[in-house]
């Protein structure tokens, strides 16, 4: 049982509200469900250039939704996720929207990348005019301002509090979840709309650089393209996608009865200072043990591992290595993978994989990584959950990786809530 | 290009920059910002795309004579007579 004092600590930052758009499902509930089921969001792919056949974790989510389409139109595709997504949050969270005070609202959404999309789609414009810059779009620079997504949330929701986007590589959904609770503890802001997006596969660029780099996955079947620990693997699947999710204090959560989904009790974030590309085990390690160590926590108490695993050998190897480090051969723990069903959602990755294994909160079941026909030996792990759901005798903690190029490295630890003060999960 | 032509033109521009507006019932003759939610982006949108469509270089100074469907007619009209 909670003390009273424990339940009025500002410092406290929970999650209230989820809103996502992943490649298999527009809520988090499609989202598990097709996670439990195995069901992958892979499809073939048109994208300008490229000749070889391209697969992508392609969103289907109601565009116009929340957002007329003229906004649409002036806008960006990830404004677009960004604002599905944080009206589907802050709908969930229950808040009585309408009389909050936006400017005590705060938007804080990780990125990979911003820009490329449009860039690549005005050059190929101007193109088709014997590269007369006269017909460069004037709609160029609001569309690629790095601060577009967030930008975009507040325009549609009218929210006049802080935002920005976190560029932060593929560690970006924790990054953003990182900034909000910081935001938060200071008190800069009441709620935090927050998380990360991505608009990536738009971009050729991104599937012709993965592919130079011998990185971009392909087979035959699109649901089995993506093979994170599997000897079989051949790169990564890219996707597009968002999670934000809206976070209180634990004072104001409960003063409102808000539903909780679970409290972020640890993070970290470091950098590899070691290569622009490859990543270093050492270096995530520390990073899973200095979250941790915020936390107030050992590796015995982590149920979830959610790996940031993106099918590359190296990134697969190395994230292993990692995780040897810090959990050993502890039985006690599951180690699952999300990119195995929806590809890598760039900035959009850490946010849908800590958000995929929340439900297990409440139904106790690690969701698998699927494809996983032959672990690949050096990947020595012996808790990853192959291809079917694993029932846990409990789970209290999750603990999500993700990490990014240029060696950025970011770790969050969300607790269970208990139900008796507001958690969503008995 | 008659006028008529001219007019669908710019209709067909509206649809695609203002997707939301039911334009059934535009008057002609009052300015497309009374009765349209159009900001000075969505004017350089329809100049952009005139000058996509037909090479058409509208210099700024000309940007008042596109305030409504019949002046911007009426401007469009000698410049695209032979298009």
């Amino acid at each position: 049982m909670m003390m009273q004092d424990q339940l009025q600590d500002e410092n406290r930052i929970v999650i209230t509200g989820v809103g996502l758009a992943a490649p298999n499902g527009d809520s988090l509930d499609e989202y598990r469900a097709a996670l439990l089921a195995g069901k992958s969001g892979v499809q073939p792919f048109e994208t300008r250039y490229i000749k070889q056949p391209v697969l992508a974790g392609i969103c289907h989510f109601d565009e116009i939704r929340h957002q007329k389409r003229k906004e649409r139109r002036r806008g960006t595709r990830a404004g677009s996720v960004s604002i599905y997504c944080a009206n589907e949050a802050v709908i969930d969270s229950g808040i009585d929207w309408e009389n909050y005070k936006k400017d005590r609202v705060g938007v804080y959404l990780g990125i990979t990348e911003h820009g490329n999309v449009e860039t690549e789609s005005e050059i190929f414009e101007i193109s088709q005019f014997d590269y007369d810059t006269k017909v460069w779009s004037h709609h160029h620079n609001p569309r690629t301002v790095a601060n577009n997504p967030a930008g975009e949330v507040t325009l549609n929701m009218k929210i006049t509090g802080p935002h920005l986007t976190v560029g932060a590589a593929c560690a970006a959904g924790n990054a953003g979840f990182i900034q909000g609770l910081q935001m938060l503890r200071l008190k800069e802001v009441d709620l935090a709309i927050a998380g990360g997006v991505s608009e990536s596969i738009h971009t050729f660029g991104i599937f012709a650089s993965f592919a130079s780099q011998g990185a971009m996955a392909w087979h035959e079947d699109p649901a089995k393209a993506s093979r994170p620990f599997d000897i079989n693997r051949n790169g990564i699947v890219v996707a597009e996608g968002g999670g934000i999710c809206t976070l209180e204090r634990l004072p104001d959560a409960l003063k409102r009865g808000a539903k909780i989904y679970g409290e972020i009790v640890g993070y970290a974030m470091n950098s590899d200072a070691s290569d622009f590309v490859l990543p270093n085990a050492s270096r995530q390690a520390e990073c899973i043990a200095l979250a941790l160590k915020k936390a107030n926590l050992s590796a015995d108490d982590i149920d979830i591992v959610s790996s940031h695993a993106t099918a590359t050998e190296q990134g697969d190897i190395e994230e292993s290595r990692a995780l040897k480090a810090a959990f050993g051969d502890r039985t006690t723990v599951a180690i699952n993978n999300t990119k195995s069903f929806i590809g890598h959602a760039m900035g959009a990755a850490g946010a849908l994989e800590l958000l995929g294994n929340i439900p297990s909160f409440g139904d106790r079941i690690a969701h698998a990584t699927i494809n996983l026909d032959e672990q690949d030996a050096r990947c020595d792990l012996h808790q990853v959950v192959a291809n079917r759901p694993r029932h846990m005798e409990k789970v209290e903690y999750i603990l999500n990786n993700s990490f990014g190029m240029l060696g950025i490295n970011s770790v969050v630890i969300v607790k269970k809530f208990p139900a008796e003060h507001g958690g969503v999960y008995e | 290009m008659t006028p008529q032509d001219i007019r669908q033109v710019i209709i067909d521009i509206l649809e695609r920059i203002a997707p939301d507006e039911d334009l059934s019932d535009l008057d002609d003759s009052i300015p497309f910002r009374e009765q349209m939610e159009l900001d000075s982006m969505d004017f350089l949108d329809i100049v952009m795309e005139l000058r996509k469509l037909y090479r058409v270089q509208i210099p700024e100074s000309d940007y008042e004579q596109l305030a409504s469907m019949d002046s911007t007619v009426a401007y469009l009209t000698p410049i695209l007579k032979d298009a």
